[in-house]
């Protein structure tokens, strides 16, 4: 059995692990970090439930060994929010009511931020491909693009100013 | 579900993930972006013991065009393909399958390289390459040869690479004067095999067609051309007949499998109709028909 010291810094946090090479990041996330935000949806890399941020770009967890994430940067679901405030991103889900049973919702996160990342205007055309590798089965997708476009505005909108 | 075992190296540089690959033979396999691989292996359709991954070797990565062709770094994602400025200016065929291969989240890991170097004929990268009439480079301890891409595919998964070669370049020819390509693809949703696709390649004098090249996708048991559409084509004013002549060509030379994606019947008019789009798209592309 091939074994590897991996150390992987998750939100900001460097981690440290023995793993097998076989083991995939998602079981990493999850298992060994118990960062269970980061969901299972399917066996085929088809649903997207557990998209991540790898080195800033999104990628399916389940598809991916942890020992490649060695040395590299990994951003969950759970890094979003910053400081116990909601990320815009976050705050769009539930006003528009962007979730029904949740399962889906922390990859589609991860794929928003991406997206916004890359393109901070995106027309809905835009979001509806860059969910595309995101399955939703609650929604039909239509509060989901709403939230998103919820959470472009906000972070383009100037800062409020302290009275 | 969880892949079996294996060993896995990381090496940095080319030569050192030929020296692994010279060490282990057969037992090893090249990890790329995964996408296939990785599902393989939790199916355990594929158990290598040894793994050598890619994707630390730095300078596999790029897309630039040079004494006269395209040249692709084997480990560009796909992702990165997509985004190449000179992709949409001037390969259009490649930039119509770059949009449309797997989904855009898989495309950040998924590579060109492994697309092809995987010689799936459910893969988009194929048909686009024999479209193109593309070059293969592979790199062994004692050198680097090309190889044509009408000699690369050689059976189901299988293709000319020696057990001790990695691709690590892929050379599309610039296209010419007159010409256009277009790739068109039907899946049943994002991120799906193509139930049918075709990659046409096409040289136009004003109405006629003076050179032209045909991939198609998913409708065969290895990656192949429709070269009797091709002679449909060629030294033809591309009316509307001779598009269908074409399209009814490929249909009746391709041999699709009966799946979930539908029956044999159904994959050859789709084919037909695919083919016939892709060469209509192409023709306007390249400033010519009706």
């Amino acid at each position: 059995m091939s074994k590897h010291t991996i150390t992987v810094t998750v939100n900001g946090q460097e981690q440290t692990g023995e793993v097998e090479s076989r083991l995939l990041l998602v079981h990493f996330i999850r298992e060994d970090l118990s960062l269970t935000g980061t969901h299972i949806g399917c066996d085929t890399t088809s649903c997207g439930a557990c998209t991540v941020l790898l080195n800033g770009r999104a990628v399916k967890s389940c598809t991916l060994f942890a020992v490649q994430a060695n040395g590299k940067n990994v951003e969950t679901v759970e890094g979003v929010a910053q400081n116990g405030q909601l990320h815009p991103l976050q705050e769009g889900f539930w006003e528009k009511h962007g979730l029904q049973c949740g399962y889906c919702t922390p990859g589609m996160i991860m794929s928003a931020k991406y997206l916004l990342g890359q393109n901070p205007n995106p027309s809905e055309a835009e979001i509806r491909q860059a969910i595309s590798g995101n399955l939703c089965r609650c929604t039909g997708y239509n509060n989901i693009v709403k939230a998103i476009l919820y959470a472009a505005e906000k972070l383009n909108a100037p800062e409020e100013v302290a009275a | 579900m969880i892949p079996g075992e294996f060993d896995y190296y990381s090496p940095s540089t080319v030569q050192e993930a030929l020296s692994l690959l010279a060490e282990h033979g057969d037992e090893a396999k090249l990890l790329a972006g995964g996408q296939s691989l990785i599902p393989a292996m939790r199916f355990r359709l594929a158990l290598p013991a040894v793994l050598i991954d890619l994707n630390n070797i730095d300078g596999l990565g790029y897309v630039r065009e040079e004494n006269g062709h395209l040249a692709i770094g084997a480990m560009t994602r796909e992702a990165d393909l997509e985004g190449a400025a000179v992709v949409g200016n001037k390969y259009t065929l490649l930039a119509d399958a770059a949009q449309v291969i797997a989904d855009p989240i898989v495309r950040n890991m998924a590579t060109v390289g492994g697309n092809i170097a995987h010689s799936d004929p459910a893969n988009d990268h194929p048909a686009v390459m024999l479209a193109y009439g593309a070059e293969v480079v592979a790199q062994g301890l004692n050198g680097t040869r090309t190889i044509a891409i009408d000699d690369f595919f050689t059976d189901l998964f299988e293709n000319s690479l020696a057990d001790n070669e990695i691709l690590t370049e892929i050379r599309i020819p610039t296209p010419g004067a007159n010409s256009g390509g277009a790739y068109v693809k039907v899946e049943r949703k994002v991120g799906d095999y193509a139930v049918s696709a075709a990659a046409v390649q096409l040289t136009m004098n004003g109405n006629t067609c003076t050179a032209a090249r045909i991939g198609l996708t998913n409708v065969s048991a290895v990656p192949m051309r429709a070269t009797n559409a091709e002679q449909a084509l060629i030294g033809q004013p591309l009316t509307d007949e001779v598009i269908e002549a074409a399209g009814q060509a490929a249909a009746a030379e391709c041999d699709p499998s009966p799946d979930l994606r539908g029956s044999e019947a159904y994959k050859r008019d789709l084919t037909r109709v695919v083919t016939k789009r892709a060469i209509q798209k192409a023709m306007e592309r390249a400033g010519g028909g009706n």
